[in-house]
């Protein structure tokens, strides 16, 4: 069994493992991704990792023309947009991830509701390098 | 669990004076310059005057000058700034929602009987970085899952319209309504960072094109305006520049005393009918994506320490960061059943001379945004306009006596609600 801490920073460490991982309460069986030392429904702090599907739809999203320091780095402006959004996973929660495989210069082509699947997107080099959670549309992956 | 008994003060507050620096962008002013000017505004609301020295404590909001101007431990550089020294100075974190907080601790202080008279404030500093390093700056207020994908608040509030479109089948046409209202009440407004009216900025664009030769471009109305990507572009779906609340400078000041003491600096005092405040989860925890639960609890905490509904409230300043928030937040606050909102916008009742009239001041959108000042900025408003002291845009044919001020700071991670009313 795993015995890393129900932390940001494991669900981090799995995503850089290609692995989306959520922790669900021993006691009430609640799930939660990213993971949680304590259960914020029942209360209780008995947890352990559950590896999710990546499979999911769109339930909410936005194409950003003016990005912090870090996507201007990847080459996205004003010109150049990118996707970002909230997937709802078929095990019932949602991540913030980013969507790709989409026109972001057409916002209104992408759709709320629509397919995805999940796709661990490598960013940086070196010391900087790490994953970041991405979802694809899942007509993409087939 | 412990049965909850129901929250009241103590003793009660009113609020006796209240004064605001002009927000803007301002190369010539720093944050000691405009806490000064909320603050000096704030003495001379004073009907019958007050001596600094019976001030007993300053609470002020701040979020993140820390980050604009890299300037920390702003609480002993205000009281030295107003002589309040060695009284004791405390900043509140809150996000946007940083002086509401404030406010409340300024409520809460007096009503312990600890303090009579409490000075609250809040104050930011933003227009000294470029529009990108504030956007990196505000994000640190969003929860790390948002911004380590690349989220913004221009976006987070993008995704949450997405999702309000989808469930209501709203449109970009509808906020256009939101935007349109606040430029007009902030064209009455003096201390408001863009003081025009949609049509005045259209008017001021082809005079403009005229006198440099260029083609003149013509705009049918306000909506084909706000259509025209060349003069408001997007900046992250669906928000556009002219959904989005400014960059900002400014600094607001209110002065709380208890009960017993109101008669001694005013004959219309303005009370504390009710606070609330609540904490949310954020897009991915959040039970709903188009409602927010910090506000839910905060108004309802509000509502039932002043024993007051939704339809009592006969105006209010909602936090209207971005156009599609002020539509999320009526909704919350019970002024409009969910996914009525948006068409209760665009048959007008929420303006000025519409039956439930919301951001008379011109809101986050156009009074502007200096983030840590704005809840005290709100209720500066709601003040004014239950003194009958809003000039212009004073709310007409109503004698108005309830209103309610709504601050939210980060991903619906903190909201404060507050009723003031005069009796």
């Amino acid at each position: 069994m795993d015995e890393r801490l129900f932390s940001d920073l494991s669900y981090q460490q799995f995503l850089d493992e290609n692995k989306l991982m959520g922790s669900r309460c021993r006691a009430c069986g609640s799930l939660s991704a990213p993971p949680r030392p304590i259960c914020v429904d029942c209360h209780k702090s008995e947890m352990e990792w559950v590896q999710l599907s990546g499979s999911g739809r769109l339930s909410a999203y936005t194409c950003i023309a003016i990005g912090p320091p870090f996507m201007i780095e990847e080459g996205y402006d004003r010109k150049n947009p990118y996707c970002v959004g909230v997937v709802e996973l078929d095990e019932g929660v949602r991540v913030d991830a980013r969507i790709e495989g989409v026109n972001a210069r057409q916002p209104e082509t992408i759709q709320v509701g629509m397919p995805l699947h999940v796709r661990f997107l490598p960013l940086g080099e070196g010391e900087d390098a790490r994953t970041c959670l991405a979802f694809e549309p899942a007509a993409a992956k087939a | 669990m412990i049965k909850q008994k129901q929250r009241q003060l103590a003793r009660n507050v009113a609020v006796v004076g209240a004064g605001m620096s002009k927000f803007g962008m301002f190369r010539d002013k720093d944050s000691k310059d405009l806490f000064a000017d909320a603050y000096l505004n704030m003495l001379a609301s004073v009907d019958k005057g007050v001596d600094p020295t019976d001030i007993d404590a300053l609470y002020f909001g701040n979020f993140t000058n820390d980050f604009f101007v890299h300037q920390a431990h702003w609480g002993p550089i205000l009281s030295d700034l107003i002589g309040l020294v060695p009284k004791p100075v405390t900043r509140i974190e809150g996000a946007c929602a940083s002086s509401a907080l404030a406010f409340r601790e300024g409520v809460l202080a007096i009503a312990s009987g600890l303090c009579d008279i409490v000075l609250v404030g809040g104050l930011e500093e933003m227009s000294k970085l470029s529009t990108e390093k504030v956007t990196e700056g505000l994000s640190l207020a969003g929860l790390p899952y948002e911004s380590e994908v690349g989220f913004t608040f221009p976006g987070i509030f993008g995704a949450i319209a997405t999702a309000y479109f989808a469930k209501y089948g709203a449109t970009r046409e509808h906020l256009m309504n939101v935007t349109i209202k606040s430029h007009a009440n902030a064209r009455l407004n003096p201390n408001a960072q863009y003081n025009l009216s949609i049509r005045d900025i259209m008017n001021a664009k082809i005079e403009k094109a005229g006198m440099q030769g260029r083609p003149l471009s013509s705009w049918s109305d306000e909506m084909e305006f706000l259509r025209d990507p060349a003069v408001n572009p997007m900046v992250a779906w669906p928000m556009h520049l002219f959904d989005c609340s400014p960059i900002s400078d400014g600094a607001s000041c209110m002065l709380l005393v208890a009960e017993a003491l109101a008669g001694q600096f005013t004959d219309t005092p303005i009370y504390v009918a009710g606070i609330g405040q609540g904490s949310g989860r954020g897009l991915h925890a959040c039970d709903d994506l188009t409602s927010f639960e910090a506000t839910r609890y905060a108004a309802k905490g509000a509502y039932e320490m002043a024993g007051l509904e939704p339809d009592d409230v006969q105006f209010a300043e909602v936090h209207d960061c971005f156009s599609v928030a002020e539509i999320l937040h009526m909704e919350d606050l019970g002024f409009f059943r969910p996914g009525e909102g948006f068409r209760a916008a665009a048959d007008g009742l929420t303006r000025l001379d519409g039956p439930k009239p919301i951001n008379t001041s011109g809101g986050l959108k156009c009074k502007g945004h200096p983030v840590g000042a704005t809840g005290i900025a709100q209720l500066f408003e709601v003040w004014m306009q239950l003194r009958g002291l809003a000039g212009e845009r004073q709310i007409p044919n109503k004698n108005v006596r309830v209103g309610l001020a709504h601050n939210l700071g980060g991903t619906g991670g903190t909201c404060s609600v507050t009723l003031l009313e005069r009796r």
